[in-house]
C-alpha cells in the first residue's frame, strides 16, 4: 500500500544530552496508527538523498524521521558540516545512539504513531543501525543494516575513543530482526566481512536475511551518484518494504 | 571507503573560492573516499581550512586518481622551473655584476 500524500518537515527534537537537535520526518497525511522508521544518515551527511529516502519510506506508509547526526557542527551546507565532521574524526558511537534513541522516543510519541518502531542506515550510518540495535535492543523492532561499513574491524584505525567496539563485538545484544543488503564490489564492507557478519548472526541465532547484489557497489541507493544501480536497488526498497511491513506493521 | 580517516598537511598560505574573499590556510585534511559533489566512485578530496581561525570555511577539491598523478608531476615540474628560474634570477640580482644587470634591460 502506498501513501502518496505525505507531511514532511523539519522538525527539533529533545537529542542526545538534553541538546535540542534537527531531524527531517515524514509521515502519510492519511489517518492511522503508523508505524515508525529511524533512518540514520550516510557519512556524507544529512544532504538531500536522505530527505528523498525518508519521504520514500512515508510513501510506503512509515514514519519516519532522520536525525541530523552532524547539527551539532552547523549551522551550514551538508557537504561542509559533513567536512567539518571528519576533520574532528567523526561523530562518537554514544552521541549517535543517544540520538538515535531520542529520535524513537520522538517517533512515538506522536499521536499517529503505532508504536512500533525500526531502524534503518546507510554507509557509516549501517553501521550505526547495527549498533543502535546491540546498545538498545527493547527500543527497535526491526533493523536494516544497508552496507554499514566496520561492523567488522579489521583495520585498528577504526577504533578509537569514539568508536572504541567493533558492533559485530555486540551483536549478541540484538533481539529485533535483521535485513542485510550489500553490494558484492563493496570495499567496506567487501564480501569476507559481510560473510563474517552472517556467520556470526547465524552462530548466535539471529532472525537475519541477508541480501548481496552483483554488479553493485558502495551506495547503490543513490539515484544521484555514480554507484546507482536500478534493478538492484529497487529489488533492495522492495525487501525493505516488505521485511519493514512484516516486522512493525 | 566511508572511513573518518584523513592525513593533514600543515600549509603555509591562502587559498580562494569562486564568490569569496582569500582567507589564510594553514591545514590541508586530504582523504580518498566517496566524494560529495564529483560523479565519481572515490575521489582524492581535499580541504583547506585554517584550523588556528576555528577550520569551518574551506575551500575543496574532489579529484581523480588519475588527476591526481598528473597534477602531483606538474607540481613537481612547477617547483623544479621555479626554482631554476629563482636561482638563476637571485644570482643575477646579489651576485652580478653592473654590466650583468645592465644586459637584463
Amino acid at each position: 500500500m502506498s501513501y502518496p500524500g505525505l507531511v514532511a518537515e523539519t522538525v527539533k527534537f529533545k537529542a542526545h544530552n538534553g541538546d535540542e537537535g534537527e531531524a527531517y520526518y515524514a509521515r502519510p497525511s492519511g489517518a492511522g496508527k503508523f508505524p515508525g522508521v529511524v533512518l540514520i544518515h550516510h557519512m556524507p551527511g544529512w544532504d538531500e538523498w536522505i530527505t528523498e529516502a525518508v519521504r520514500k519510506l512515508a510513501h510506503h506508509g512509515f514514519a519516519t524521521i532522520a536525525p541530523h547526526l552532524y547539527f551539532r557542527e552547523g549551522p551550514g551546507s551538508p557537504d561542509d558540516v559533513g567536512a567539518r565532521v571528519r576533520a574532528a574524526g567523526g561523530v562518537s558511537d554514544e552521541q549517535v545512539v543517544g540520538d538515535s534513541r531520542a529520535s524513537a522516543a520522538y517517533l512515538r510519541a506522536q499521536p499517529h504513531a503505532s508504536g512500533k518502531v525500526g531502524v534503518i542506515g546507510f554507509c557509516s550510518g549501517g553501521r550505526h543501525a547495527f549498533l543502535v540495535a546491540c546498545k538498545a535492543p527493547g527500543e527497535f523492532d526491526a533493523l536494516v543494516d544497508c552496507w554499514g561499513g566496520n561492523v567488522v574491524v579489521d583495520d585498528p584505525k577504526a577504533l578509537n575513543a569514539k568508536r572504541p567496539v567493533a558492533p559485530i563485538d555486540l551483536a549478541d545484544s540484538i533481539k529485533c530482526p535483521i535485513l542485510g543488503i550489500f553490494g558484492n564490489d563493496d570495499e567496506n564492507p567487501n564480501k569476507d566481512q559481510v560473510n563474517r557478519t552472517e556467520a556470526v548472526l547465524k552462530k548466535l541465532g539471529k532472525d537475519y536475511s541477508f541480501h548481496r547484489y552483483d554488479g553493485a557497489g558502495h551506495a547503490f541507493f543513490n539515484a544521484s551518484r555514480v554507484a546507482y544501480r536500478a534493478e538492484q536497488a529497487a529489488d533492495g526498497w522492495a525487501k525493505t518494504f516488505a521485511f519493514f511491513h512484516k516486522h512493525l506493521g | 571507503m566511508c572511513s573518518y580517516i584523513i592525513e593533514k598537511a600543515k600549509l603555509v598560505g591562502t587559498a580562494k573560492g569562486p564568490n569569496g574573499p582569500w582567507m589564510k590556510v594553514d591545514t590541508a585534511n586530504v582523504y580518498y573516499d566517496h566524494p560529495y559533489e564529483a560523479q565519481l566512485d572515490h575521489a582524492l578530496c581535499v580541504d583547506f581550512v585554517c584550523e588556528a581561525a576555528g577550520g569551518r570555511e574551506r575551500v575543496a577539491i574532489e579529484i581523480s586518481r588519475e588527476s591526481v598523478l598528473e597534477l602531483m608531476e606538474k607540481i613537481k615540474a612547477a617547483l623544479a622551473s621555479g626554482d631554476a628560474s629563482h636561482t638563476s634570477a637571485a644570482a643575477c640580482s646579489l651576485n652580478g655584476s653592473q654590466a650583468d644587470v645592465a644586459a637584463l634591460f
